[in-house]
């Protein structure tokens, strides 16, 4: 039973350390972080995925787990309480970019009500090698991620026009962590 | 980590320092766009920095090394409270040196020594609406950030000039953020905006009151509005500091005693206290 396994052991200041490494992560797009070195999440769930969602996620928020994730269902449910959401849940969890176009990118307005995309990929630092430029980047910085689809540029940089409405990227890889905000535009190697 | 007994850490419960972090990422995401929460009641008054407080809890771990300042000052009543208030609900380590902060939460001023890439800057912030002066209703401006529609601020700034001949706008100097979106500065003084522009360090801006969460990221674009005839211009008070005297610093003007006397001196007291232990003296100052 994944639900036997435990959470973060400090609730409180494993939150707050995770969170900064988030928080880092989003304010610097493609600058790896390390979190959730002292979880244990049930399989197919890695260390970094669960500790975002154990930060971020609960009983206020939506969350649309994909299937393929689906084995770690009843721990994210017992830990985070989340309900579960649909192509506009505030939370998307999977291990697959899933169709950006589809989710919720908030409105010109709230262009904050959109959907935060958790995507747990192979690796991070390693395989596909992209640019990064925007906001949080002091000069075009190279950024390598393994599991990212084929037409990933062409995905985001449909994303990244809607701007300042879109969807964010959380990465997660083991115990690496990385971001991809709305604001930031991504191009070859 | 020792922290009063009966709270939680850094006083809010999780549940709500978990909504404070879920904005904070968004405000990261969107630079300058003001992201909407639920602001607490705080052990003190709104108006007093609970939406600067609030952030400060939500993002303060026990290694961060925190300095408050009001109005450049370490010593005033505002930042003395709030970091006494972190040192006993979350036992952090508490400075006034603004090298060796790791968070830095500030009311109207921005330090004088540049900020790094390590450290985060929280902003207490009293109206976090540019054009709330210009248009009263919220829902008016909502869309006029929307549609990037900020005519009316220029119209002000043009009958500022018309008027005055120059922009009369001495603090909370609106600024552009990443191209995008309009953005009050906090009541920083105009002196202070340039420093924003592409700061290596995060910047977070937290409005209680208001309920508004709003952030700049390192290295983003902070422009303050201007014409090509009429460039954006700083200006501070022509004196050097009468302690340290620092001919750059921004200068708090102070009655010295009831004959008229007036001493200029660094509003950054921690600027002015190291350039003084450095040996600097200034006319009115005695040697360290």
């Amino acid at each position: 039973m994944s639900i036997d396994l435990p959470g973060f052991a400090d609730p409180v200041l494993g939150a707050q350390a995770c969170f900064r490494a988030v928080l880092t992560a989003m304010s610097r797009p493609g600058l790896i972080q390390r979190t959730g070195l002292d979880l244990t999440p049930p399989s197919p769930l890695a260390p970094a995925t669960a500790a975002v969602l154990l930060t971020l996620v609960d009983a206020e928020t939506t969350l649309l787990l994909a299937p393929s994730l689906a084995a770690s269902a009843e721990w994210i449910e017992f830990h985070c309480g989340a309900r579960q959401g649909d192509a506009a849940a505030d939370f998307v969890v999977t291990d697959s970019l899933p169709d950006l176009a589809a989710l919720e990118s908030g409105n010109d307005e709230c262009p904050e009500r959109s959907t935060t995309v958790i995507l747990q990929l192979a690796a991070l630092g390693q395989g596909t090698a992209y640019t990064l430029a925007g906001p949080g980047l002091a000069a075009p910085t190279r950024f390598l991620a393994e599991g990212l689809p084929a037409d990933f540029l062409a995905r985001w940089g449909a994303n990244h026009r809607l701007y300042p409405r879109g969807i964010d990227l959380i990465l997660c890889a083991g115990t690496d962590l990385a971001a991809l905000p709305r604001s930031v535009a991504a191009s070859e190697g | 980590m020792t922290s009063a007994a009966g709270y939680n850490f850094a006083y809010l419960d999780e549940q709500t320092k978990r909504m404070i972090r879920r904005a904070l990422l968004k405000a990261v995401a969107i630079p300058g766009h003001q992201i909407p929460f639920g602001s607490r009641e705080m052990p003190l008054p709104y108006g007093w920095g609970t939406g600067g407080i609030q952030v400060t809890a939500a993002v303060l771990g026990p290694d961060d090394v925190l300095k408050v300042i009001d109005q450049g000052a370490d010593d005033t009543t505002n930042a003395v409270s709030i970091r006494r208030f972190f040192a006993r609900t979350a036992g952090v380590a508490t400075t006034t040196d603004t090298a060796a902060a790791t968070l830095i939460q500030t009311r109207h001023r921005i330090p004088e020594k540049p900020l790094r890439e390590d450290q985060i800057l929280v902003y207490q912030v009293p109206q976090p609406e540019p054009l709330s002066r210009l248009e009263p209703s919220r829902a008016e401006t909502r869309r006029m950030h929307a549609l990037a529609e900020y005519g009316l601020m220029y119209v002000k700034l043009y009958e500022d000039i018309t008027r005055f001949g120059h922009v009369a706008i001495s603090y909370d100097y609106p600024v552009m953020v990443n191209g995008r979106h309009l953005m009050a500065p906090s009541p920083i003084p105009a002196f202070d905006n340039p420093k924003m522009h592409r700061m290596a360090a995060l910047q977070l801006f937290g409005a209680g009151r208001e309920k508004r969460i709003y952030a700049v990221p390192p290295y983003t674009s902070v422009v303050s509005l201007d014409f090509d005839d009429h460039p954006f211009r700083t200006t501070r008070a022509p004196q050097c500091c009468g302690l340290c005297g620092a001919d750059s610093s921004y200068l708090d003007e102070i009655v010295a005693d009831d004959k008229g006397g007036r001493l200029f001196v660094c509003s950054d007291t921690d600027f002015c206290e190291e350039r003084r232990a450095a040996g600097h003296v200034g006319p009115e100052g005695v040697a360290a």
